[in-house]
């Protein structure tokens, strides 16, 4: 070949790729250190709504433990205002707040006086099960649909497409209502109330996962479906791989990648979602400690639970990013 | 299912299988239609062909003129919507009519190799390129995985690849487009086909890559394999086809012995597209049939030609340089200089990675260089502030290689071209309007196309509004970057043919960036040979293409695959 001399090096060199790798953990410490600065946004921000809402925090304080509205007087509050140190200065209770929470001290619950993590780590054991469950369980059903419905003829695909536009409109509280009446309460299949088992969970979870199904089902079917159009798609095609084969093997993995971008935002969204579903079925969890929390203007509480979710929301979006670059290389290599 | 036997070891053998028969496929009298089953839109008409074992039979035409869908046909990769319908459809003398997905699936990959265009998109993109030649060989149950992986190597350093062992583990994104074509041949040898279905192997790559990937096709044929070459490009068709299939609306018009249709060609449009071809015979001459050289110089508002012996754009060495991802800086335009004269053509060539595109942005003063400068008119250009410039912006314009991307598709023809014109230039609205009637015209467009988005015209109607777009605010330099490697050739040479009248006509200068050859011979006064930044060679183009200096100028030009006519007519070179 007379002319091997102008291109064919084997991409890249060595010192190339070794400078590449160095790299990466430099990378990785600033993921970390935007997810910190994320939560100490969450965190400051908590912290001075809870500070500017009206009324005297000892008051409510008092008028909780006795069921009562009314004034208080100066000696009243005093002990109260020493013990949670409301006479500090906004800078020091601020400095106070952060020092507890990295010392993983949420602060002391209004009104069931007890540690704000001692309850959460009681409550979010349920919560958390719920969540990965409905998660898992969106994605199940609509890779399942999209697999075996995109392109395959106009019908089947107009009706998978047409289930994720209904569905992803679907409010939790209205389904969850559905789902009790239908298979709990008529065909009796599951319990009225969901119990702590494996058959109590099937209902609520299925309650979050189909809405999130479809509309986790729309962007990977159009994914999906434009995948399904590119080149190496009729490459593998004619290598003779089966239509099956390309859908699993080639089309999914591109297919997910917006799926794996929503599913962090979509974590924080089932959090939410949780409460309402645990609220529908009786089930223990977060949702009820949540909505005591806040009906009863249990600050500590209610911001311990807003500090948490902001905190799963940020390690599901590290996740993401780890998973996102894991499904497709060459991120790792250019970002 | 197959009747084939299975070839437990594809160790390519180079004896002529035994078989009496000659035909390795047969067809006659194939329709292919696409949508409603009742009432289909037609693009494949009645072809037929026959192809005998170790021939290479080339299928030649334009877009849209159904040579694809033809070669798809065979492997049954037409696609849901279409319908097939022929008198005879044999493979090896198996009918191939009525087969199922299932009957198709065993001749794809081991009896029919398909190579697409393209490797960049014809790889998955997310996958080792060594996994993609693996598949082919575990779909038709060939080995175990570590076997597999062994044949996979060997099958790589065949096709040419040097260090077959990184490469099968690299994705096409680490790859050149050189390397990444030869592993996509791979995959589609990997079980050592019977026929081989190459469709535009080349088309995306450069001159010295499309020499290599074209010699490996050779080897192929010359192995005793069949090969059909579905190609738009007429010269690298000429080099090794043994029977050529010219194609035109669905119809195959011309079809014989290669060196007879490129020699004698008896219908008009295999006549057309050979003379479409540009080159260095076509050099002063038009390429396309029609309309003369008939431009009606209309509101050139020029002023007096300032003086013509200050060059239009001078450079002066011009430095470059980026920073990668990986953090290593590189040097893409390192000391380039040139001189473009007034009225005249600067063609710039070099293979993707030259700083062709590069110099293109810093001409345009989009990009700033690290070092040297531009002149244009021998006054500041590059260096001035972008305040400054912008009142000097409309004397340099661009086409780019695909119009579409670069107009709003909302815009109609008539936005599009009033955008580009000086407000102070005219009086009021009517007289916008009468211009964009001018440029219309100047372009060879009709009157009614000023209604139209760029959606609704052609490819080539597209690329005459993108040059009316330059021309709109009359500029003395219009930058015409790849400006026809996305048109089919004979609208390329229209489009050719159009840039060289509005030059006679107006005295615009181009600085013409092109990686074809052909095409930089045919339309240049001048060329610079650019590679890895820094300018190899220039001069006069034919002293550059006849007499090249530089080794790497004429490993290029030894790369360019040449239409081969036997008793073509030698163009008396003009200039």
């Amino acid at each position: 070949m007379s002319t091997a001399v102008l291109d064919d090096r084997p991409a890249p060199p060595d010192a190339q790729l070794l400078r590449a790798r160095l790299r990466r953990p430099a990378r990785v410490a600033v993921r970390i250190l935007s997810a910190l600065g994320v939560l100490w946004a969450a965190a400051t921000f908590t912290f001075f709504v809870q500070s500017v809402l009206p009324g005297d925090r000892a008051t409510l304080i008092i008028n909780q433990d006795t069921g009562q509205t009314i004034e208080r007087s100066a000696a009243e509050l005093a002990p109260i205002n020493e013990r949670f140190g409301f006479d500090d200065s906004l800078v020091t209770q601020y400095g106070h707040y952060l020092t507890g929470l990295v010392q993983g001290d949420l602060g002391t619950s209004y009104r069931l006086k007890q540690p704000v993590t001692t309850i959460i780590s009681e409550q979010i054991g349920p919560t958390l099960l719920l969540t990965f469950s409905a998660l898992a369980l969106a994605w199940i059903i609509s890779i399942a649909l999209t697999v075996a419905t995109a392109r395959r003829g106009r019908i089947a695909s107009s009706v998978a497409s047409g289930f994720e536009v209904v569905t992803a409109a679907l409010p939790h509280y209205w389904l969850g209502v559905i789902l009790l009446v239908v298979f709990a309460i008529d065909l009796q299949w599951f319990p009225v109330e969901g119990g702590t088992g494996f058959v109590g969970l099937v209902l609520p979870a299925l309650t979050l996962a189909i809405p999130l199904a479809g509309f986790l089902g729309q962007v990977t079917r159009e994914q999906f479906e434009r995948t399904l159009d590119e080149p190496f798609v009729t490459s593998a095609r004619a290598r003779g791989m089966s239509d099956l084969g390309v859908r699993v093997k080639h089309a999914l993995r591109h297919a997910v990648l917006p799926a794996i971008t929503l599913s962090g935002w979509a974590l924080g969204a089932l959090f939410s979602g949780a409460v309402v579903v645990e609220l529908v079925f009786a089930r223990a969890g977060l949702g009820q400690v949540l909505v005591d929390a806040a009906s009863a203007r249990d600050i500590p509480l209610v911001s311990g639970v807003v500090m948490l979710v902001a905190l799963v929301y940020v390690i599901a979006n590290l996740i993401v990013d780890a998973l996102y670059v894991v499904v497709d290389p060459r991120l790792g290599k250019a970002a | 299912m197959s009747t084939t036997t299975r070839r437990s070891a594809p160790v390519w053998p180079t004896e002529a299988p035994a078989d009496l028969d000659r035909t390795l496929l047969r067809v006659e009298d194939l329709h292919v239609g696409f949508g409603d089953a009742r009432d289909p839109t037609p693009v494949v008409k009645g072809v037929s062909f026959t192809l005998e074992r170790g021939r290479c039979l080339a299928i030649v035409g334009e877009s849209g003129s159904g040579k694809s869908v033809t070669a798809r046909t065979i492997v049954g990769l037409t696609g849901g919507r279409s319908h097939v319908r022929a008198g005879r459809l044999e493979l090896a003398g198996r009918d191939l009519r009525g087969l199922g997905d299932r009957g198709f699936r065993a001749i794809r990959g081991q009896d029919v190799g398909f190579i697409l265009q393209d490797a960049l998109v014809s790889l998955d993109p997310l996958r080792p390129v060594g996994r993609e030649i693996a598949e082919a060989l575990r779909l038709h149950g060939w080995g175990t995985r570590t076997s597999r992986h062994e044949k996979v190597v060997e099958l790589l350093t065949q096709v040419g690849v040097p260090d077959a062992e990184l490469v099968a583990s690299q994705r096409p994104d680490e790859l050149s487009g050189g390397l990444r074509q030869r592993a996509l041949i791979a995959s589609a040898l990997a079980l050592d086909p019977e026929l081989v279905i190459a469709d535009e192997p080349t088309t995306a790559l450069d001159v010295t890559v499309q020499a290599q990937i074209l010699e490996l096709l050779e080897a192929t044929k010359a192995r005793g394999r069949t090969l059909i070459l579905i190609s738009h490009d007429l010269a690298v068709v000429s080099r090794m086809a043994d029977d050529i299939a010219v194609m035109q609306g669905g119809e195959i018009v011309e079809q014989g012995d290669a060196r007879e249709v490129l020699a004698n060609p008896r219908h008009a449009y295999t006549r057309a597209l050979l003379d479409a071809v540009p080159s260095e015979h076509s050099r002063g001459q038009r390429l396309s049939p029609g309309r003369d050289a008939a431009v009606s110089v209309i509101g050139s508002a020029r002023a007096a030609a300032p003086d013509a012996t200050v060059p239009v754009l001078e450079a002066t060495d011009l430095v470059k340089r980026y920073r990668g991802p990986d953090g290593i800086e590189r040097t893409v335009v390192d000391g380039v200089s040139f001189r473009l004269e007034r009225g005249k053509t600067l063609g710039v060539v070099g293979e993707s990675g030259s700083g062709k595109t590069t110099t293109a942005r810093i001409a345009l003063a989009l990009t700033r260089p690290d070092g040297g400068e531009v002149l244009l008119d021998g006054e500041p250009w590059s260096g001035l502030k972008e305040k400054e410039r912008r009142a000097r912006r409309r004397q340099v314009s661009v086409i780019y290689q695909d119009p579409l991307s670069s107009f709003d598709p909302r815009w109609s023809v008539e936005r599009i071209l009033r955008d580009t014109l000086a407000p102070e230039a005219f009086a009021d609205d009517a007289a916008r309007g009468r211009r964009v009637g001018e440029l219309l015209e100047l372009v060879g467009l009709q009157d009614e196309h000023r209604h139209r988005r760029p959606l609704q015209l052609s490819g080539g109607q597209r690329q005459r509004v993108a040059i009316a777009r330059a021309l709109g605010p009359d500029p003395a330099v219009i930058v015409c970057d790849e400006p026809v490697s996305a048109l089919d050739v004979s609208i390329q040479a229209q489009v050719l043919d159009l840039l060289e009248d509005l030059q006679r006509e107006l005295g615009v200068s181009y600085l013409f960036i092109s990686h074809d050859l052909g095409v930089i011979h045919h339309i240049s006064d001048h060329v610079l040979v650019l590679s890895k930044g820094r300018v190899v060679e220039q001069g006069p183009a034919d002293d550059v293409f006849r007499r090249p200096q530089e080794p790497y100028t004429q490993a290029l030009l030894a790369a360019v695959p040449r239409l081969q006519r036997p008793g073509s007519r030698t163009a008396a070179a003009a200039d």
